[in-house]
């Protein structure tokens, strides 16, 4: 049922979100599905990736590119990905499938403030995850440093909005966890494909190229490997990112359910 | 009557009147008007699906009534429901808590929530958890994760506990530890509401007990009371020595009727009836054999008043 709640009852001290964090925080370290897909898998592929091609030819298949040069972002979404669509949703679908919300919502303390918990750390981890990615290509692989930091910040945030967007609107219509992993499988391989992670993009037709550039991965790839390249990224991935932000974000908010 | 009437004459805890809840088709709770007094232990009783989980969910501002009045200690529990979360502490059936989390990790965090809460060494200790603290939740026994539930219940200092179906599941001698526990609790000055469908609990524990059905009270009064009105009180079964004209008893005032079986008779009614009818039948010179005494319980009063069964059919057995 729908209910209105206080986001910041008075009554409630505000230290019990630090309480609800760190709780989030352990339960993320003892069932490392979320740290394991999205932060262990995309550092251990650079590093092979980095590995294998370690000579960083230049490659007419790759539109000019090295092996990391095109794998860097692909990992960076990769990990965005992981996080938004299985990291937050499944610990959200599972709680309220389990009545954990219900229980909450008779304390003082909003089910809100688990979402949010939820919403940090994985932003948290996210951010962490990225900026580990780049130091290992730029550090271990000779990747040359960001052509413009502030364009692959936009580019990170922007990617990060639509990601975590998709992953709330999961987490608000699965009715339980299974179905939120389902879910999440459903989008994340497709969008995997379409961010070049099996044919890049510079090898795509144009067909698939046109529907790539409306992916949320394949815009997020467009502008982070933009920003880490050439220089400030095109608008036009970014108003991709923006608009699948604001609508699945809207769409949660409207089927979000507390049990 | 008994000690516990006069603390009605105060404001009451929560006071319910004329919820009516309807689920699509399906009214769960139809007229349901209750007075719960502070300090008491109130419960609900009735079969499964007869809408007591759907009256104390209302109380604790989980559902919206889609008709009729509720205050607890004076508030509203949908609009208030910040103050009401203060005073009243709920233990929910089918809730859960994260399976991965340690039971000391678990009362932390819902310790967190409140500004004044109680004191969780001695917590853990009344409800013997101590050994417990750092146990995995998904470790425990059926009995320990109800205790933690009603720790949970317990730590924001509520001036109200309601407790659904708290010991549902759990072996006979668990249940009568929580049970002790409970009078525990009553004792600090909690005012409990407790829903049930075990009557033994309900005898056992509560100060009024209200019967309900179908989304309807059927009564509400001390347990004895309710036992009073299912034929007052006892049922006598004997064998006598010889034949005797059934207006020997029912000249009795403590008889109220006689039935019957073969060489069996019983006698039912209020008061000293064995002693009653056992000088009688002297007085005229036979002796009684194979004498078994029922006290009439709550069960009787549901079925009296209902002309059903508390437990339905493929329930699980009474304790």
């Amino acid at each position: 049922m729908r209910t209105r709640w206080s986001l910041l009852p008075a009554s409630t001290p505000r230290a019990a979100f630090g309480t609800i964090v760190r709780n989030e925080a352990r339960l993320g370290r003892r069932q490392p599905v979320a740290l394991g897909i999205g932060v262990v898998a995309p550092t251990l592929l650079l590093v092979i990736i980095g590995s294998v091609y370690s000579d960083n030819k230049h490659l007419k298949v790759l539109g000019g590119l090295t092996y990391v040069n095109v794998y860097v972002p692909i990992l960076i979404g990769f990990s965005i990905a992981a996080l938004g669509l299985f990291g937050l949703p499944i610990p959200l679908a599972s709680y309220r499938q389990q009545g954990i919300l219900r229980r909450l919502s008779t304390t003082p303390a909003p089910p809100a403030w688990v979402l949010a918990a939820q919403l940090v750390l994985n932003l948290c981890l996210a951010a962490m995850e990225l900026a580990l990615l780049l130091v290992v290509a730029v550090a271990g692989f000779g990747v040359a440093a960001p052509k413009s930091p502030g364009g692959l910040v936009l580019a990170l945030a922007a990617s990060m909005a639509a990601l975590f967007s998709i992953g709330l609107w999961i987490s608000a219509i699965a009715r339980t966890e299974q179905a939120a992993g389902l879910l999440a499988v459903a989008w994340f391989f497709p969008m995997l494909f379409f961010a070049g992670t099996w044919l890049p993009r510079a090898e795509m037709p144009k067909p698939l190229l046109d529907i790539s550039n409306f992916t949320p991965l394949g815009a997020a790839v467009q502008a982070i490997q933009s920003a880490l390249l050439s220089g400030f990224p095109p608008i036009a991935p970014l108003l991709v990112l923006a608009a699948y932000a604001v609508i699945f974000g809207a769409l949660a908010v409207r089927f979000f359910r507390w049990e | 009557m008994n000690a516990r009437a006069s603390i009605g004459e105060n404001a009451p805890a929560i006071e319910i009147s004329h919820l009516r809840k309807v689920y699509g088709e399906t009214v769960a709770v139809d007229d349901v008007s209750l007075s719960v007094a502070e300090g008491e232990i109130f419960g609900i009783l009735g079969p499964n699906g007869a809408g007591k989980t759907t009256t104390v969910e209302c109380v604790i501002g989980l559902r919206s009534p889609d008709a009729g009045s509720i205050r607890v200690m004076g508030l509203r529990p949908r609009e208030d429901r910040e103050a009401l979360h203060l005073v009243v502490g709920a233990q929910l059936q089918a809730s859960a808590l994260p399976a991965r989390l340690r039971v000391g990790e678990i009362l932390d965090l819902y310790r967190s929530f409140y500004r004044r809460p109680a004191d969780v060494d001695e917590l853990v200790g009344v409800l013997g958890l101590a050994a417990k603290r750092t146990a995995f939740y998904k470790s425990l026994s059926g009995g320990q994760k109800q205790r933690l539930s009603i720790a949970l219940a317990l730590i924001g200092r509520p001036k109200i506990a309601v407790l659904d179906e708290m010991t549902t599941g759990l072996d006979p001698q668990a249940r009568r530890g929580t049970w002790g526990l409970i009078e525990g609790v009553r004792d600090r000055g909690v005012t409990i509401v407790l829903v049930t469908h075990y009557m033994e609990e309900a005898e056992r524990l509560c100060d009024r007990v209200a019967l309900i059905d179908r989304g309807r009270i059927v009564a509400i009064d001390s347990p004895a009371g309710l036992a009073q009105r299912a034929g007052g009180g006892q049922r006598v079964r004997f064998v006598p020595s010889g034949p005797f004209d059934d207006r020997l008893l029912t000249g009795l005032p403590e008889v109220k009727g006689i039935e019957r079986h073969g060489r069996h008779v019983v006698v039912s009614g209020p008061g000293e009836l064995v002693s009653a009818v056992i000088l009688a039948l002297a007085a005229a010179g036979l002796t009684v054999s194979d004498v078994q005494v029922e006290s009439a319980t709550l069960e009787d009063a549901f079925v009296l008043l209902t002309g059903r069964h508390l437990h339905g059919e493929g329930m699980v057995p009474r304790p």
